[in-house]
């Protein structure tokens, strides 16, 4: 056994890659190549797929395969012979949080969605246990992407409920791969959160990174709309319409998002083994803010460098690798960007460490573009404080009012609140403005439409809701208006315009 | 009770046309109530002349057999009794939840549907009784009744409450049969409790990997996979197949359970 490798090694000085120990020495043969590769930096030029996967038996004691939920990934394999890898995974149907208030009966391969991540090396032989919980409802199964054999070990591997099955199979093919349970409906059983990764190593493993993370899209499917709450049940024909509910990463709104964030430092390199199980969705895998340095596309040997969004098909992956340059928050998303703002496939990575304004300045100006109408803000600030100490003033309220109104209302009403004649109504002594301090409140809050008598003159104009406005500010804009230009009244008061804020709504689809 | 049930579903399966000649006049067996005849729209169609299935008229239990009735059989039956079944026709997990042999305990009240038992139990229960396990047409068959229908299986409200039922974990400790709803014929339970063993439940056979578009079994109902079925929008069906193509005779699971059913005693009518 120890003469051959070394004789081995001997030819591969003299071939290349491609030629190989396989023909020359059989099985035996292949193990020392790899053990060889392991020295290099890139993988030959073509690795040979699965006729150049056997390294021949397994070597030494079985090992028990480390599992882990995401976003935790196992160790990589040291070893540098094939061996026997004994996996036990057990199928969980539970009910777990899919958003805040919304609960779903999710169906698991290990207890989470995704199911375990499984990391083995090409060649070793995988020892394969299945046990179905005994208070799971449904059989199940599992299909593996990296079996090389019909139905990837769904036909060995389906399992009544509170049994167990066991298949074995050689990893032929390195690379990243889905499995998912193949049982009928097979549709439903991945809809309900039945996928995870296995990671078949390449022999000369991968390039070293600082943190690896585990990360898989899905798409849901529920009978409520987007957060409903309450305990949602799969909607089957919102799954055959292919019209998801949420789109998750990690199989909850929220799961890579605050405190569950990636965390990472400036400097560090990551890798993301990122999966899409499906059912449906194929996902446009995008770090707000980064650039993938290398991606091994669908999960496979050769990598692209430089990519900002990357395709993964339903029941497909991708290795992403990145340097992280800059502290802050990079947000994971699937840039069909619907899905990320309004179905929830939005993870994020904290990155901690210190700045580097060399790279990225952050943000260098801050301020209003208001081109000539920019006045100073001191006025605004003085009534801030002043309220805040309970005493703002009615003339302190007058001043910070006219800054605000320069701002934000001049460019229709004009810088003496005289209006454009017969498009925007006039504020200067206007009987409308004065006769009703509640709707004057209403109407910058939540807008106005259609026609309006002004001082005997009807105007017919749109003004969109100005809610972004806070409550001081609304105070005293409103408390300018109605004390400047021949318009004389009281003060309107924060609390006013609280009240009327959460009374009253503005209509559907305004602006703001 | 029985006979008004009968009565309701001889109705309205005449209503719809469905029905042969009228049943004659004949008790009800104890606990027992008639369904059928009809045919069954199979969700895997056995070959393009047979899209549907006659269903002859037979007696089934109104309700799955409960704990109490089946400590009653082991307690006759001492070789059906847990520690003395051969694991051949019993599995590890036979009456597991039971406190004792002779003793359901907390976990299994006398008025819940016995599970944890295995097709060679369950047949020889219903044998004890002078009765037989329903075969998978005739369950399918009561089972595609709703309240109203006799098949029910293309009402969006009625897949759409199977599927919810599929689609939640089993609690721990099954509640009391005869809560749900009673169908057309009078039978109660058949969704929404528990799955129940049928006389040939590897007849449909499901192939172990269902995408499979081959046929994987040896009856002439073998599994066709997805793409042979007839019913494409009918998952509960599928997943009452998917469920009974995992199992084997010995088997035992947490959720199966099983009620009888019996010939006429005139013959098919």
């Amino acid at each position: 056994m120890l003469t051959r490798p070394l004789c081995c090694i001997g030819a591969l000085l003299l071939a290349s890659w491609n030629v190989g120990c396989t023909q020359a020495d059989g099985a035996t043969g292949s193990t020392s190549r790899a053990a060889a590769r392991s020295a290099t930096a890139s993988p030959p030029v073509d690795t040979g797929g699965s006729a150049r996967g056997d390294f021949g038996p397994p070597q030494g004691p079985a090992v028990h395969a480390e599992l882990t939920d995401a976003p935790a990934v196992p160790a990589a394999p040291r070893r540098t012979s094939p061996a026997r890898v004994v996996v036990e995974l057990e199928v969980l149907e539970k009910v777990m949080r899919m958003s805040d208030g919304v609960d779903y009966t999710f169906w698991t391969f290990g207890g989470q969605v995704p199911g375990k991540f499984i990391r083995v090396r090409q060649g070793d032989t995988v020892e394969f246990h299945l046990r179905n919980h005994p208070s799971s409802k449904m059989p199940h199964n599992i299909d593996l992407h990296a079996v090389t054999g019909p139905g990837g070990g769904a036909t060995s591997s389906f399992t009544a409920p509170g049994h167990e099955s066991q298949f074995t199979f050689k990893a032929l093919n390195q690379g990243l791969y889905i499995y998912h349970c193949a049982t009928a409906p097979v549709g439903m059983h991945i809809a309900n959160g039945m996928y995870g990764l296995i990671f078949v190593e390449p022999p000369e493993g991968l390039p070293p990174v600082d943190r690896e993370f585990y990360v898989v899209q899905g798409d849901f499917y529920t009978v409520g709309k987007y957060r409903e709450k309450g305990l949602q049940p799969f909607d089957m024909q919102k799954a055959i319409e292919e019209n998801a509910t949420y789109v998750l990463f990690n199989g909850s709104e929220g799961a890579l998002v605050g405190d569950n964030a990636l965390q990472a430092r400036v400097g560090e390199r990551v890798r993301i083994f990122f999966g899409n199980g499906g059912p449906n969705l194929v996902s446009s895998f995008h770090v707000i803010g980064e650039i993938f340095d290398r991606v091994y596309t669908e999960g496979g040997t050769r990598y692209q460098e430089n990519v900002q969004t990357t395709l993964v098909p339903a029941g497909g992956s991708a290795i992403v690798d990145f340097t992280l340059e800059a502290p802050g928050t990079y947000v994971l998303v699937d840039h069909s960007i619907f899905r990320a703002f309004n179905k929830g496939a939005l993870g994020m990575l904290k990155v901690e460490g210190p700045e580097r304004k060399d790279v990225y300045s952050g943000k260098e100006v801050d301020s209003v573009y208001l081109a000539d109408k920019a006045t100073p803000s001191a006025a605004v600030e003085q009534a801030t404080q002043k309220r805040s100490q309970g005493k703002v003033s009615l003339e302190e309220q007058i001043a910070a009012g006219k800054t605000l109104f320069a701002g934000t209302c001049s460019v229709c009403h004009q810088n003496e609140g005289q209006g454009l004649p017969d498009v925007f109504p006039p504020l200067a002594q206007s009987d409308y403005l004065m006769a009703d301090k509640r709707r004057s409140i209403g109407i910058v809050l939540n807008g106005m439409s259609g026609p309006v008598q002004v001082r005997g003159k009807t105007y017919n104009s749109v003004m969109p809701p100005m809610s972004q406005l806070n409550d001081d500010e609304v105070a005293d804009i409103l408390t300018y208006v109605r004390n400047t230009w021949g318009n004389r009244g009281d003060a309107v008061t924060a609390a006013e315009v609280a009240e009327v804020r959460a009374t009253t709504t503005r209509p559907a689809g305004a602006a703001h | 009770m029985s006979r008004g049930h009968f009565k309701t579903g001889a109705l309205v399966a005449g209503l719809l046309g469905l029905t042969g000649t009228a049943a004659r006049a004949e008790p009800p067996p104890r606990g027992m109530v008639k369904v059928g005849p009809g045919t069954l729209r199979p969700v895997y169609v056995p070959s393009p002349e047979e899209q549907r299935v006659p269903v002859a008229a037979f007696w089934m239990d109104r309700v799955p057999v409960t704990n109490a009735e089946f400590l009653a059989f082991v307690r006759q039956a001492p070789t059906w009794r847990r520690g003395a079944v051969p694991r051949l026709f019993a599995d590890a997990g036979y009456l597991r939840h039971w406190a004792g042999p002779l003793r359901p305990g907390p976990d299994a009240a006398p008025d819940a549907p016995v599970v944890g038992v295995s097709w060679f139990a369950a047949r020889a229960y219903c044998e004890a009784r002078g009765a037989r396990l329903p075969t998978e047409a005739e369950w399918e068959f009561a089972a595609s009744a709703s309240r109203t229908e006799v098949d029910a299986r293309d009402t969006e409200a009625f897949r759409e409450q199977l599927l919810r039922w599929y689609s939640r974990p089993t609690p721990r400790v099954l509640p009391p049969v005869g809560r749900t709803e009673a169908n057309v014929w009078g039978v109660k339970d058949l969704h929404g409790l528990i799955w129940e063993w049928v006389l040939d439940f590897g007849n449909t056979l499901v192939s172990e990997d269902s995408r499979e578009g081959s046929p994987a079994g040896t009856s002439r109902f073998c599994g066709a996979g997805a793409l042979s079925s007839g019913e494409k929008g009918d998952y509960a069906s599928f997943m009452r197949l998917a469920f009974r193509g995992s199992l084997q005779a010995a088997y035992t699971t947490g959720n199966l359970g099983f009620r009888c059913a019996r010939d006429l005693a005139g013959g098919a009518p």
